[in-house]
């Protein structure tokens, strides 16, 4: 186990490392492309574009800068932004975290509970016209983009609807913290939960379902039914237990990437002042060091996050922890 | 579900007479659900390529033209197309007149919001389509080398492949395009414009390699040691012929399967990069700045944001469907290592 843990570890540390060359090289060293009129974003005076060259170190060779560029961003996380002057990014991304981690944790509970609802249904009823209605359902959930699903929800929401009953009682856009008030902070992430939700119920569901089906077929599961087990039983210990592997392990994948500011097409949408609002407010205005930074921070923790999955996978299931060969 | 009962069905006899592609082709054109999805994909793409026609004869406006003070008829009147508010504050674009000028409406500069539609389903077919084809064409390169050559070649591979793996497609993107949008690409004589639509093409069509290139990569390494390669080897075939006559058709049902989903994931993608005003760059349109567009006027002309969003929903749908139908058509016993899900962002 420890050797498999080393060993993970070490991988981790290389990726990580490939990532920050990654970015620098995208950020800095890009063929063609001057580094410091990028960094200094829309309209720079020779000023900024000198202070730049001097911070970053941009006369000196490239290894030089990369170390400069990391030392800014990891070990004294002064990166600052020159289109928003002084402003420091790296306080900045922890601030906006709350309110990233309030809007994927909601829509997680809700989509797992429907996925999970939707998935069984349909395998369970494979043969009626619910099957083919469901998983076409929730084709339709993952073909319709979130931000639209978004306007659509605010424009009965906010403006169609909303005198009426049924959603007058939802606050305009905007986000409430939760030791502030619970009341308003759930009011406000309701539609946002339900929103970002719907593609992942429909991936997830049609996932659960082609999982279950082939569970179905194989040896353990037709063991269990000859030994007169229940059919709950089967369904409830054996299927849906084996197909929960495959669930769990992109759930985790997928929780990282919202985490990291995958979700940012709603919060823009919903106004939800998050990591992914954070990085599209400065898209808007060319802030490289921003978008840098929030960048850097997201794939660090995935790829930290898909770690710790794996770990935690390999202390559930031996059979992970053995080297993969080809 | 019924294309895999027909593929079934088929008696494996036939299989003598006619090639395993032709076999596949006449399983796919079996499936109902698939050829309804064609016909929707091919009345989408001939509307989008009709798109000029519509401007310029049935529309007779030129969508790419702001028209803030111009005029056109509903039911026999002359009424302005950006028009006052009654309270005096801002003004309005027309909304659905559902004739031929105007039909759905003006957006905020009072252009034909039904003529843009068509344009940018242009765009998003072209963006979508050529990206994928980019995908597939360095992803067969990369999977066919690595799972040929092996060794140094496979590793050396392998690992970039890990590592574009790892990085968040929606970070990637949004990292290259900010960069490249601010200054365009000069890389020895090629030289492209930020508002070149060559731009997302190559950022999403490269975002996305890793997805298709492992599952080409795991074709090709199985291969690699089957009967027919050995054989081949033995009648002295050179390298090149290997890989080109034995290698590349084989992996190739890879490759087709998930062609239909790459462009859907594409189209999603796209859209997104555009809404956030990073994909797609003005003068061009396409469904997501359109998205964009209408945002300001959502509640007060909805459909200039709402039409561009059903049209990517049914035209992701229809391909996800298609894509079914391809896969159940090329790899009827699911023998084909294929991994569908590509992420995207939300």
């Amino acid at each position: 186990m420890s050797a498999f843990v080393i060993r993970r570890l070490m991988s981790m540390l290389l990726v990580l490392f490939a990532i920050s060359v990654l970015v620098f090289v995208i950020f800095f060293a890009i063929p063609g492309i001057d580094p410091s009129r990028q960094m200094a974003g829309r309209n720079p005076t020779p000023e900024t574009i000198k202070a730049i060259k001097h911070e970053f170190g941009l006369d000196k060779p490239l290894p030089v800068q990369y170390v400069l560029v990391m030392k800014h961003l990891l070990v004294t996380r002064d990166l600052q932004s020159y289109s928003n002057r002084g402003v420091e990014v790296v306080p900045q991304i922890l601030r906006a975290t709350p309110v990233t981690f309030s809007l994927i944790i909601g829509a997680a509970v809700i989509w797992v509970f429907w996925s999970v609802v939707i998935g069984v249904a349909a395998a369970l009823l494979r043969g009626t016209f619910w099957d083919p209605l469901l998983m076409s359902l929730a084709l339709i959930g993952i073909a319709m983009p979130v931000f639209w699903v978004g306007e659509v929800a605010n424009l009965f929401t906010q403006d169609r609807w909303h005198d009426t009953f049924l959603f007058s009682w939802v606050p305009p856009l905007g986000y409430t913290p939760f030791t502030e008030d619970p009341v308003m902070w759930f009011k406000h992430l309701v539609i946002p939960w339900i929103t970002l939700a719907l593609l992942y119920i429909g991936l997830y569901a049609r996932i659960l379902r082609s999982a279950m089906v082939e569970a179905e077929g194989q040896d353990f599961v037709r063991t269990a039914r000859s030994k007169g087990i229940s059919e709950q039983r089967v369904l409830g210990r054996h299927m849906l237990r084996v197909s929960m592997i495959t669930f769990v392990s992109l759930f985790g994948l997928d929780f990282g990437a919202l985490a990291a500011g995958g979700a940012l097409l709603t919060e823009v949408v919903f106004g939800l002042p998050g990591v992914g609002r954070l990085t599209y407010r400065s898209l808007a205005g060319l802030d490289l060091p921003v978008i840098m930074a929030t960048v850097l921070y997201g794939a660090f923790f995935i790829v930290i996050a898909n770690a710790l999955v794996d770990i935690l996978y390999a202390r559930l299931d031996p059979r992970i922890r053995e080297p993969v060969t080809a | 579900m019924s294309a895999v009962d027909v593929a079934v069905g088929v008696p494996e006899a036939d299989a003598g007479h006619h090639g395993p592609w032709a076999l596949a082709l006449r399983r796919l054109l079996r499936n109902r659900t698939a050829m309804g999805s064609v016909v929707v994909l091919a009345v989408i793409v001939i509307t989008a390529a009709a798109a000029p026609y519509y401007a310029k004869h049935i529309a007779q406006v030129d969508p790419f033209e702001s028209n803030v003070t111009g005029t056109t008829t509903v039911d026999g009147k002359t009424v302005p197309v950006i028009q006052p508010n009654p309270s005096g504050l801002g003004s309005t674009p027309i909304g659905p007149t559902l004739e031929r000028h105007y039909f759905l409406g003006a957006d905020s500069q009072g252009r034909d919001v039904m003529a843009r539609l068509l344009y940018g389903g242009r765009t998003s077919l072209e963006v979508s389509i050529a990206a994928a084809l980019l995908t597939s064409l360095i992803a067969t390169l990369l999977g066919l080398a690595a799972g040929f050559f092996g060794g140094w070649v496979d590793a050396v591979i392998s690992r970039f492949l890990d590592i574009l793996w790892a990085f968040p497609v929606y970070l990637l993107a949004i990292a290259l395009s900010t960069v490249l949008l601010l200054q365009g690409v000069k890389i020895g004589p090629v030289s492209v414009d930020p508002a070149s639509l060559w731009l997302p093409i190559i950022i999403i069509g490269g975002v996305y390699v890793p997805y298709v290139a492992r599952p080409v990569r795991g074709e090709a390494f199985s291969i690699r040691h089957r009967e027919y390669m050995e054989a081949a080897i033995a009648v002295g075939a050179k390298d090149r012929q290997l890989i080109l006559a034995e290698m590349l058709p084989n992996v190739l049902p890879v490759v087709l399967v998930l062609l239909p989903l790459m462009i859907a994931t594409n189209i999603v993608t796209e859209a997104a990069l555009s809404y956030l005003s990073i994909g797609v760059q003005a003068p061009n349109a396409s469904w997501g700045t359109i998205v964009e567009d209408g945002q300001n006027l959502l509640y007060t002309r909805p459909w200039v944001s709402v039409a561009p969003g059903v049209l990517i929903a049914i035209t992701v749908l229809a391909l996800n469907v298609l894509g079914d139908g391809v896969r159940d058509a090329l790899d009827p016993r699911g023998s084909l290592r294929i991994r569908r899900r590509t992420r995207r962002m939300s």
